[in-house]
């Protein structure tokens, strides 16, 4: 993307006033979506982002500045801003001679780039047959359909020089069903950090199926009730939950501004014996996998709980540089344009050792959730919420009726203690996920087996 | 610390004349049978986060691009690009030409035709903003969290004291005669404060907006802050039951949002609405009156130009609880055979689509104190979580997290925390019994009130 001589010199001009780090972050991003909507492509639309954002820290400053321009002028001009905006006195670092890391680009077998624009048309238009065949009452389909090529390159004062080619692809399919009690969607998506071969695995038609026999279940979903009861979630989406009720509170960022209720606890029983969480962006794929972050380390295999123990957080470059460690490659960013944070990847949580039938057959009361939809949290408290997008009651052991939608809502901490009993059945998902923080939003993926928590507050309308 | 002023990009076009000159060249290459629109934006942005009494990053960029749209026989084309360099414009253009032939024909594709509305003058851009120091920037951001640290000794720090800033221009012209362009300043003050009781952390937001830093309202935002942290600590989960509840003005904007999605007129024409086929019905309390009005400059929102170029005009949405209209750009009002309310949103990398722009409440009387007086007993809340996924736009059904306060007696009491409230959006409008006057301006250019709303589905132990 830019010679390493240029860059050396970009990074020499962001410290001429002094500094402890300079670095490049080089984004050159193609993209092309597809949006069917009632029978019709609306239309297709391409996409090319390209620019360089450039950051200069002294001491626990940052200075940040990016450009669209990336002939010498343009990132020159940039580099100044940055140093200057950290300009702080200090300084004195001396940017080291840029040595290339070895990095493996994902696998992709099909580039999307070298699919016709005619194919990805068409694949919409299967899916919006598949759909409305799946029952008469489907009266609304659409279907989006998206591929993007991100190349980066990253390089630092300390010598760092890598760049990833990154090439995701995904397909959403929403139906809106009508039925005697009104209206009801549902929605399916796969989604992973693969080419065209995405759809080997995940044909459109099975995707548009899924989402149009979830719209027609709920037509004969009755309101969730409200209150405290057992939750049963089941495999691979499910681990949104984990997402939500500890993986942002184990974000090193937020843990060192205390607003994190996992502050302190390294080393302590934070969840039942069991749980074992893992976040992991090597796992080829998957739709938080990359092979270096967005600060150029290498993607990690990070255990944070251990059987119940909290063993680790999650880190970017600079909140391992305070503490004198080394990132576990956490460090994310939406795009050139914005400064790189502490960020899941893939996380999820480990299978045990239990039958999942068993663990429904063993709940009396309750509510299966077979599908979850988005959640939000609070670190600070650790309240945090996530909306069942396909759910059940549970009667005698028995999954029985449907539900409509509505909230769950927990927290964090005791969450992971309630948990009761972890299936067999470990899965990911196969949507992935968009997770938003601080005003970005990055790729994720989450898992799970089968498991129970004891109990969790469902925020339903039922009397 | 000290900051001087950064050009953080050399100024390539940031005179509007400039981007409505690039946006004529793309547009002057229309083909014969061909509709060319191009939009070209232009963005200034300085941010500054500071925190434990330091900066913690300034950011100063300039962001530019285009998004090009191409109609031929009712098929419609687009592409964009982040950048403004010559060789850029003519192959977006290209790009978005070759897309057509891939769209389905739909007659009601087109470009927007001039509708002879005059253009409303709003005073929306503070020139000087642009040489407003970055040091007084920085300054504020400092004074903020100096500020919220020093509101209560139960504060324990922040999250994100922020100042930031833009400087937006953005440019349309297309071959059927469209030729808008606007510049508008921002400017505001945001925080989130953490309170602390031994192993209890509890979070509060504050934030003022406006066109300049002058116009910032530095106490204000940290007060609020203090205020919602400090009363947070303590709560505890309420029993399940059903309550009133008072929603404070963010609250209520959050909930306007998703109301003003469903009276877009691709919703209704989708059949995906709630409102379909009411207009002239009363589907909300005589007390609320709503409206959509990009043209008033006291919100940020204010644009004297639609994301196709028509100019923007006051859309009433509920009169008196009375539904009046849907919104529509030029697709939409085409195909339900009406004309746009100049209801088109967009950035340059996206097509127009029809949205909301800046919704707003006609206030009622009662300050909150007097309208919490007049409610006796409910719940006031501060905050929810999960708005996208447990609000369900078509069918109405919504269970969203929430914390507050308790009313008793007409006053704040101890806090809630780990409940839901749940409704349905249809009727949650019928069940306001309350229209609070305290309008606040949002950021996202809301005008909002607090809301009293009966009959709502608490849960909790």
């Amino acid at each position: 993307m830019l010679e390493p001589a240029v860059v050396q010199g970009v990074l020499h001009e962001a410290l001429r006033h002094g500094g402890d780090l300079a670095e490049i972050f080089v984004e050159d991003r193609r993209s092309t979506t597809v949006r069917l909507d009632d029978g019709r492509i609306e239309e297709l639309t391409s996409g090319r982002d390209r620019g360089a954002g450039i950051r200069v820290v002294v001491g626990d400053t940052t200075g940040f500045a990016h450009t669209a321009a990336l002939d010498p002028a343009g990132l020159l001009a940039a580099a100044e801003a940055a140093g200057a905006a950290a300009r702080q006195g200090g300084g004195g670092t001396r940017v080291a001679t840029l040595e290339r890391r070895v990095v493996t680009p994902g696998a992709v077998r099909i580039q999307p780039e070298d699919v016709s624009k005619a194919a990805k048309v068409e694949l919409l238009s299967r899916a919006d047959e598949a759909a409305r065949s799946a029952g008469d009452a489907i009266r609304q389909v659409s279907a989006g359909y998206g591929d993007t090529r991100r190349r980066i390159l990253v390089a630092n004062s300390d010598g760092l020089f890598a760049e990833d080619d990154q090439v995701r692809t995904r397909l959403v399919v929403s139906c809106v069903a009508l039925g005697d009690t009104g209206m009801q969607t549902g929605f399916e998506a796969a989604a992973a950090t693969v080419g065209w071969e995405l759809f080997d695995e995940h044909p459109a038609e099975e995707i548009a199926r899924l989402a149009a026999e979830r719209a027609l279940r709920k037509l004969a979903a009755r309101p969730a009730p409200s209150g405290s009861l057992p939750v049963v979630i089941g495999p691979g989406s499910g681990g949104v939950l984990f997402h939500e009720a500890c993986g942002h509170g184990l974000e090193a960022d937020l843990v060192g501004k205390g607003a994190s209720v996992f502050r302190d606890r390294v080393g302590q029983r934070v969840a039942s014996p069991g749980v074992t969480l893992v976040d992991d962006g090597t796992i080829g794929g998957e739709w938080g996998t990359a092979a270096i972050d967005d600060e150029g380390h290498p993607a990690g295999s990070n255990v944070l709980i251990d059987d119940g123990v909290l063993t680790d957080y999650m880190y970017d470059l600079l909140r391992s540089r305070q503490e004198g460690r080394a990132s576990s490659g956490n460090g994310r960013r939406q795009s050139y344009k914005h400064l790189p944070m502490v960020r899941m990847t893939n996380t999820f949580l480990l299978g045990g050792r239990e039958d999942p039938a068993a663990i429904v057959a063993g709940t009396d009361h309750g509510v299966y959730v077979a599908r979850l939809g988005g959640g939000q949290v609070n670190t600070a408290t650790g309240d945090f919420v996530f909306g069942m997008a396909e759910s059940y009651l549970i009667e005698d052991g028995q999954i029985t009726e449907p539900l409509r939608e509505g909230n769950l809502i927990g927290n964090g901490p005791e969450v992971l203690r309630a948990i009761d009993a972890v299936g067999d059945d470990f899965a990911m998902g196969v949507g992935g996920g968009t997770c938003g923080k601080d005003g970005q939003s990055v790729p994720v993926g989450v898992g799970q087996p089968t498991l129970r928590v004891a109990a969790m507050t469902i925020g339903g309308t039922a009397a | 610390m000290t900051a001087s002023p950064v050009s953080a990009e050399v100024d390539r076009a940031s005179d509007p004349e400039v981007l409505l000159g690039l946006a004529d060249r793309i547009v002057s290459w229309a083909r014969d049978g061909e509709e060319v629109e191009a939009f070209v934006a232009r963005s200034q942005r300085t941010s500054v986060v500071a925190y434990d009494g330091g900066i913690e990053s300034l950011s100063q960029a300039t962001s530019a691009g285009i998004g090009v749209r191409v109609v031929v026989d009712g098929r419609q084309g687009f592409a964009y690009a982040g950048s403004l360099d010559p060789e850029v414009l003519a192959e977006t253009l290209a790009e978005a030409r070759d897309n057509v032939a891939f769209a389905t024909a739909d007659e009601a594709n087109g470009l927007a035709d001039p509708d002879g509305v005059p253009a409303p003058e709003l005073d929306v851009h503070r020139a000087d903003l642009a040489s407003v120091p970055t040091d007084r920037k920085v300054a504020l951001a400092l004074e903020l969290e100096r500020r919220v640290r020093a509101g209560d000794p139960r504060i324990r720090g922040t999250r994100n004291a922020s100042y930031g800033d833009s400087i937006g221009t953005g440019a349309i012209v297309s071959s059927r005669g469209i030729r808008a362009v606007g510049s508008s300043t921002t400017s505001y003050v945001a925080v989130l404060a953490l309170a602390g009781d031994g192993d209890e952390t509890q979070t509060g937001g504050g934030v003022s907006v406006g066109r300049h830093p002058d116009e910032l309202d530095l106490d204000e935002a940290a007060l609020d802050a203090v205020t919602r942290a400090t009363r947070m600590l303590g709560a505890r989960q309420a029993p399940t039951q059903r309550l009133t509840v008072v929603l404070e003005p963010e609250i209520t904007a959050a909930f306007l949002g998703i109301i003003g999605a469903t009276l877009s007129g691709e919703s209704v024409l989708k059949g995906r609405s709630l409102f379909a086929n009411r207009v002239g019905e009363t589907v909300a309390a005589p007390l609320l009156t709503l409206v959509d009005d990009p043209t008033n400059p006291a919100t940020l929102a204010a644009d004297p130009f639609d994301g196709e170029g028509l100019a923007s005009r006051r859309n009433v949405l509920f009169e008196g609880g009375v539904l009046q209209r849907f919104l529509y750009d030029t697709w939409s009002a085409r195909k339900a055979g009406t004309t746009s309310t100049a209801s088109a949103v967009r950035g340059y990398s996206s097509t127009p689509g029809v949205g909301a722009r800046a919704l707003a409440v006609v206030p009622g009387s009662l300050d909150q104190p007097a309208l919490l007086a007049s409610i006796g007993d409910g719940l006031l809340v501060q905050g929810v979580t999960g708005l996208h996924s447990g609000v369900n736009p078509v069918s109405g059904d919504f269970s969203v997290g929430a914390e507050g306060v308790m009313i008793r007696g007409g006053e704040p009491a101890e806090p809630v925390r780990e409940i839901t409230i749940a409704s349905s959006l249809q009727r949650m409008l019928l069940d306001i019994v309350a229209v609070g006057g305290d309008l606040e301006w949002l950021p996202g250019g809301t005008g909002s009130v607090s809301l009293a709303i009966r009959d709502v589905s608490l849960s909790g132990s």
